[in-house]
């Protein structure tokens, strides 16, 4: 009798242990159901309707799609994107290995000049977005210095020029983030093994042929994470246009997620902001699944 | 002047000597080991050959010409790193082919090299593979392949075998002697196992604490250790090392040393010159094999001891049995072959030929005997 109580004791502990992790996860698990996956549903059924204020349900097709690729706004965002993303990202990269090159030369005070480079990356795009747009306002910023310097021909107003102006978030964007993609590029550069180097030294090797042949062809890795990483920041990026440029002069710093946001929220044009963004998801979507399908294939 | 010259070579980082006044000298076609424990000074010295780190002080010298200044490509050297430091973004023939592509062989020349040298190290077959597919036996051939190409005056070893399971060390070091035979190279070999030294070289160098201990063939420095580190370094099972006190035994200088319960025995040393060092401590090193069953002793000596002892430990090996007991208040071990019916616990006689015997000075490690 005593024993088969404890064995039911037991069991009942057992079966709550056992229970125990899914029902801590469970309640991040349908908050991230319902708030990330539910809402992706959901926009993907609005931008089928005729929502404009407000949801409606009304069934268009693909009514919004259509409407989307042909008004202008949205043209010039695909273009800022395509100009913006393939700068950003060629680059960052470009930047960051060659400052994580030099970094590892086994420098002086390398861990403070690391920090240094990480710490625009500590802030919000927003700061960046606010600090760079009076640098570069020809009023205050840079061109008003020279001038004080007695350059009175120095001209640096791209931030109101619309041709040049989405040139200006490349360079606040490559300021922030090419930090982060040293430090990416650093931790590959640490990785290799030192005997290799020395191997590559007996053999004749000089440091661009080192470089070029054994060295940047192993830090594949890290230039596939770095350009996930930068591609889907340039598609997503948002707050640093709007305090930068906030999408002009007139709408020619319009990026995707800026247009995003006017027509949904500000244009009362939901069913287009709608499809909108699910055009930027099937974007990223085009871009992290092969990489997340490749990194799981070479796990096993 | 030999082929490679080590000329009082020395090694500092900042105020640390690591590596203090070396004189080797190298004849061409010898396969020279350094061997010692870790932090000795043995991969920076290989390391200073290579050109891979300045010689703090002094001159190494490679065939008539002076090192000093020259970078490691350019010193006609090739070197194989303990792990193997292959590319592994290239197939093994372009690791095999890097190194002379550096050099501007032209392709042709490069092609025919590397058909050569994998016909000879037997990883033809694996030319079009990349490192990462390789089992460890085979990336040590394409490292070595990698070496081979350079035609080099002197080859390199860096503690090659030490990333292998044993059995195939033992059979990559059969390949390495073969190796040595048929191509005649000059060969630094360093390593940190005495066996490897042992079996692979023409002459060793024991190395500990930035010093050269002692340089000689293997035999020598088995047979004569020149002191106390050298004796327990070399040779496996270790010599055995305990105390013992040199007294005059008929006019002739001779070991006094104690037993388990008390005993103690006098072992003269066979004809050798020890003579108005009596009453001085010292200890005594002798090797597992020159302490055998009466019956196993060696019949050419003319110093053979018998005492009686008890076995504490018998551990059959085989062939060979080792028997530990005490002597001088340490254990010893001795090597009995493997029929002896001895069982711990018994007394037993212990046959000690003192021809093999060495004496060192406790204090100073030096030898005396």
């Amino acid at each position: 009798m005593a024993i088969s109580d404890t064995v039911r004791h037991r069991g009942a502990a057992d079966r709550l242990r056992d229970l125990l992790p899914k029902l801590v996860l469970s309640p991040s698990v349908a908050l991230v159901g319902i708030f990330v996956y539910g809402f992706i549903l959901f926009t993907l059924y609005l931008s089928f309707t005729d929502s404009r204020i407000l949801p409606s349900f009304g069934w268009v097709g693909w009514q919004n799609y259509g409407f989307l690729f042909r008004i202008r706004a949205w043209d010039t965002a695909l273009t800022n994107l395509v100009i913006f993303g393939t700068l950003y990202i060629v680059i960052c990269c470009l930047l960051g290995l060659l400052l994580a090159i030099f970094l590892d030369q086994r420098i002086r005070a390398e861990g403070f000049i690391r920090t240094i480079y990480l710490y625009p990356m500590a802030l919000s795009f927003i700061v960046t977005g606010v600090a760079w747009k009076w640098f570069l306002d020809p009023g205050i910023g840079v061109e008003a210095v020279v001038r004080g310097w007695g350059f009175e021909s120095f001209t640096f107003d791209w931030i109101k020029d619309s041709d040049m102006a989405i040139y200006t978030i490349v360079i606040a964007a490559v300021w922030q983030t090419s930090g982060f993609v040293m430090a990416m590029f650093l931790a590959g550069l640490r990785g290799i093994d030192s005997e290799m180097l020395r191997a590559a030294e007996i053999d004749g090797a000089s440091t661009m042929a080192l470089y070029r042949r054994i060295v940047i062809p192993q830090l594949r890795p890290a230039f596939m994470s770095a350009f996930v990483v930068l591609a889907h920041m340039a598609i997503k990026s948002y707050d640093l246009v709007i305090a930068l440029t906030n999408g002009g002069p007139g709408t020619a710093t319009e990026v995707p997620a800026t247009f995003m946001y006017s027509y949904t929220f500000t244009r009362n044009q939901m069913g287009i902001g709608a499809s909108s963004a699910v055009i930027m998801m099937l974007t990223i979507a085009a871009i992290i699944v092969p990489y997340l399908w490749s990194e799981l294939r070479e796990k096993k | 002047m030999g082929f490679l010259d080590i000329d009082r070579v020395t090694k500092s980082f900042g105020g640390l000597k690591v590596l203090h006044e070396t004189d080797i000298s190298v004849e061409e076609g010898e396969f020279l080991v350094l061997v010692g424990p870790s932090g000795c000074g043995k991969s920076t010295l290989l390391n200073m050959i290579a050109g891979l780190e300045e010689v703090s002080s002094g001159q190494i010298v490679i065939n008539g010409r002076s090192m000093n200044g020259v970078k490691p490509a350019d010193r006609n050297i090739a070197m194989v790193f303990q792990s193997y430091a292959l590319y592994p973004n290239m197939t093994v023939r372009g690791n095999i082919s890097f190194g002379m592509e550096m050099h501007g062989i032209p392709k042709k020349e490069r092609e025919k090299k590397i058909a050569e040298v994998a016909e000879l190290l037997q990883i033809s077959q694996l030319l079009d593979r990349k490192p990462g597919q390789l089992s460890g036996g085979q990336r040590q051939r394409v490292a070595m392949g990698r070496a081979l190409t350079r035609d080099p005056d002197v080859f390199l070893f860096d503690e090659p075998l030490s990333n292998l399971d044993a059995k195939l060390r033992v059979d990559m070091r059969t390949e390495i002697k073969k190796l040595h035979q048929k191509l005649g190279t000059t060969i630094v070999y360093v390593t940190h196992d005495q066996i490897e030294a042992l079996t692979l070289s023409t002459r060793i160098a024991v190395m500990y604490g930035g010093y050269v201990q002692q340089i000689g063939t293997p035999q020598e420095i088995y047979d004569n250790p020149a002191n106390l580190f050298v004796a327990g370094f070399m040779g496996s099972p270790s010599m055995n090392l305990f105390p013992a006190r040199i007294v005059s035994a008929n006019g002739a200088p001779a070991a006094e040393i104690s037993l388990s319960d008390g005993r103690s025995a006098v072992l003269p040393f066979a004809g050798r010159d020890g003579t108005g060092e009596e009453g001085r401590e010292i200890t005594l090193g002798i090797r597992p094999e020159a302490i055998t069953e009466p019956d196993g002793a060696d019949r050419k000596s003319r110093a053979v001891h018998v005492v009686d002892s008890r076995v504490e430990i018998t551990e059959p090996a085989g062939s060979d049995i080792f028997v530990v007991t005490q002597m001088g208040g340490k254990d010893v071990t001795a090597r009995f072959s493997a029929d002896v019916p001895v069982k711990p616990g018994e007394d037993f006689q212990f046959a000690i030929n003192m021809e093999k015997a060495v004496a060192f000075d406790p204090k100073t490690e030096a030898r005396i005997i």
